[in-house]
């Protein structure tokens, strides 16, 4: 599985549909529209367990826009509007 | 002799099972409270350790780091720092982890140890993770971390055996090595948090196995439970319950309480001689108090519902599916439960919004939950209805009576949506808004005895309440309504000759424009009590015996006395109406301020004002008047 998610390019979490399986290749705050400032946010996100090299997977998604979504990180689930989720970079 | 007092803390992240294991520990000697000039919830509960140790054991809110960025949080860090005004410095902090899911805690105990605090891990739900295929080798993580490790299974009966051993233990050392570690905590930079992560995640590689495949049962439920479409459809099937439960399964109970209460006041009219101590406490204190007290019911079966969802896992789940449907108005997922609860009562509504840890999000919460049609507005819309709508068909199917029922719950659902979009773009935006970050924790079988310990705690402080608060505001409607006496020899009812009728007629001229006359604004005063009060007191008014049992009659009377503009407006009247000491009374404990409680109390009177004006007028320009 590795293989396949360095051959493919780099993209934000906000934009992967349901089913996406991917791993975090680093954190981006700053492109973000969350109200949070980047540092915040990047916090936030770190004490859920999104770093670098943690395993990703999209499993629900909200009925609205798609969103939120719940996604599986490691081994703990996490419910996160896709706002936000454009600060994970995974591939 | 007998030992001083110790000080526990419990801090874990949410759903680490910290409140299960303060349950099992503490049981039913717990009390809630809050935390000075904050709304966080303060738990704390007693035990004794098996060598006799007297410990005073603090639960603390959840959290996933000492940076504190919400009000529960920052109680958390200045706990374990010893900064909370009012608190000492734990002798021992218990850091619980779910042992299921390892890395977010082990992060946090990473940045817990250098408060310089004793510290020791707990592995609660040890049983579940052994089930699941999780084995930790828990001395080399307790190396590896270089403090005490324990497990627990805080729902079985001997699970929390060794951590009362350890505490002991540790304890004993805690006395001998007290002030050694100094604190060096400071909030940790980004760099750093994920530094404390690797290492955490290296901990873990290094002395725990997982299991290949996650929980089998939770990914089975969440296929169906947050499907887009199918979720929304079992969320409605729980709430539809639910009501169903509030409204039905209380009703005999409320019937029985009102009934009692009914009975008490009978009794203590027969044994006690006319005269004003025999109206105090029939009118004032019996039927005052009363009248808050037959919600007792509908407020156990809400928390047991709330508790019950909550524990299994499906709450987080329900603010999950709720989160962009509500955002649109401005509301936090997790609003939804805490507003479905005040189409009951606003009292436990507004107590449920608890679960929201966003204090804006909160207290846009708590301003709207009063425009939810609670359950005390129902006799007053049915007087109404029954004796202005006639039970003609619309379009041939739908019931014109049920028509304006559904639309007097519809407005105020809409205009509860419009205030918090107002309150959003107006009053808070500097707020930060809290963005919808939550785990979803896997199922779990609620424990019945967490839950029942849940729903005391809760009826308890309902209760507190009801002696405290509402019945000073009780005691204050009674006096009103009863002072001054009236004359030897006089013809009207008494309520005409009190200050409950100075006011109603000092304000008459203020209600005037909306199409209210003097006896309405007389009846108001008392309906401050509870809304159904008003019933009554219009009964009491036109001078009709009975009060409340003869509904039907007053309706007749209001037929021929009102127009159907006046009635109308009346209802709209009450959509808005700050018309409940009750609530008003929590909210201003809830947010532990008089100024949201005016603030409440303001704007839902200039709307009900508004609301009754311009339907008065469009009525009276329809021919209504």
């Amino acid at each position: 599985m590795s293989e396949i998610c360095e051959t493919r390019p780099p993209l934000p979490l906000g934009l992967a549909r349901r089913g996406y399986t991917g791993t975090i290749q680093h954190l981006a705050a700053g492109g973000t529209t969350s109200s949070l400032p980047d540092v915040e946010l990047e916090s936030r996100l770190i004490e859920l367990g999104f770093v670098e090299g943690a395993r990703v997977e999209i499993l629900h998604e909200g009925i609205v826009g798609r969103d939120p979504i719940a996604v599986r990180v490691d081994n703990i689930t996490v419910a996160v509007r896709r706002r936000e989720a454009m600060a994970v970079i995974v591939a | 002799m007998e030992s001083p007092l110790l000080h526990l803390a419990l801090v874990g992240t949410p759903n680490s099972g910290k409140t299960s294991l303060f349950n099992a520990l503490t049981g039913s000697r717990q009390k809630v409270a809050n935390y000075p000039g904050v709304t966080v919830e303060r738990k704390e509960g007693a035990f004794v350790t098996p060598q006799g140790r007297q410990v005073s054991l603090v639960d603390l809110p959840g959290t996933y780091s000492l940076r504190g960025r919400s009000p529960d949080e920052e109680i958390t860090r200045d706990f374990v720092l010893g900064r909370a005004t009012g608190e000492v410095l734990p002798d021992l902090v218990l850091c619980v982890a779910d042992s299921t899911n390892l890395r977010l805690t082990i992060r946090l105990l990473l940045e817990l140890k250098s408060t310089g605090r004793p510290l020791a891990l707990v592995l609660n739900m040890f049983d579940i993770a052994k089930r699941r295929g999780v084995t930790v080798d828990v001395a080399a993580l307790s190396q590896a971390l270089g403090v005490p490790v324990v497990t627990s299974i805080a729902v079985r009966k001997g699970g929390t055996d060794d951590l009362l051993q350890l505490t002991d233990q540790l304890l004993s050392q805690a006395d001998a090595a007290a002030g050694d570690r100094a604190n060096t905590w400071r909030p940790l930079t980004v760099p750093e948090l994920r530094a404390t992560q690797r290492e955490a995640d290296r901990i873990i590689a290094a002395t725990v196995s997982l299991p290949e495949r996650p929980d089998t049962w939770t990914a089975r439920i969440d296929a169906v439970a947050l499907h887009p479409v199918g979720g929304l459809f079992i969320l409605l099937a729980i709430l539809f319950v639910m009501f169903q439960a509030v409204f039905a399964w209380a009703q005999p109970l409320m019937q029985l309480l009102s009934a009692a209460f009914d009975a008490l006041g009978g009794l203590v009219h027969d044994q006690l001689p006319e005269g004003l101590l025999q109206s105090f406490l029939q009118n004032g204190v019996i039927s005052g108090v009363g009248s808050v007290i037959v919600f007792l019911p509908q407020i156990i079966i809400i928390f047991l519902f709330i508790l019950l969802l909550e524990d299994f896992g499906y709450m987080a789940r329900a603010a999950f599916l709720m989160d962009r449907i509500m955002g649109g108005a401005g509301l936090h997922g997790r609003a939804f439960i805490p507003l479905l609860s005040s189409f009951a009562c606003a009292i436990p509504g507004i107590m449920a919004t608890r679960v929201i840890d966003n204090r804006r999000d909160r207290l846009t919460t708590i301003l709207i939950a009063p425009l939810m049609t609670c359950s005390a507005r129902i006799p007053v819309y049915t007087l109404i209805i029954s004796a202005f709508i006639p039970p003609t068909k619309v379009w041939g199917l739908v019931n014109l009576q049920g028509l304006v029922m559904f639309g007097l719950y519809a407005a105020g659902i809409v205009s509860a949506l419009l205030v918090s979009f107002l309150v959003k773009f107006f009053l808070m935006r500097d707020y930060q808004p809290a963005p919808f970050m939550l785990e979803l924790p896997d199922y779990k079988m609620p424990r019945l005895r967490g839950i029942a310990i849940g729903v005391y705690t809760r009826a308890k402080m309902f209760l507190q309440r009801a002696g405290t608060t509402i019945f000073a505001m009780m005691v204050l409607i009674w006096f009103l309504a009863s002072f001054p006496q009236p004359p030897e020899g006089a013809t009207e009812p008494a309520i005409n000759y009190s200050l409950a009728a100075m006011i109603g007629q000092a304000i008459a001229p203020l209600l005037t424009p909306v199409g209210f006359n003097w006896q309405i604004a007389v009846a108001l005063v008392p309906g401050m009590a509870a809304r159904e009060v008003a019933v009554a007191a219009l009964g009491t008014v036109y001078a009709i015996e009975g009060g409340k049992e003869a509904a039907e009659q007053i309706g007749q009377v209001l037929a021929s006395k009102w127009s159907l503009a006046t009635a109308l407006a009346l209802l709209a009247w009450y959509i808005f109406a700050p018309q409940c000491a009750s609530t008003l009374a929590v909210i201003r404990r809830e947010t532990g301020s008089w100024r949201w409680m005016a603030v409440t109390f303001v704007y839902m009177f200039a709307l009900a004002y508004a609301a009754a004006f311009a339907t008065y007028h469009i009525a009276v320009a329809m021919g209504a008047g």
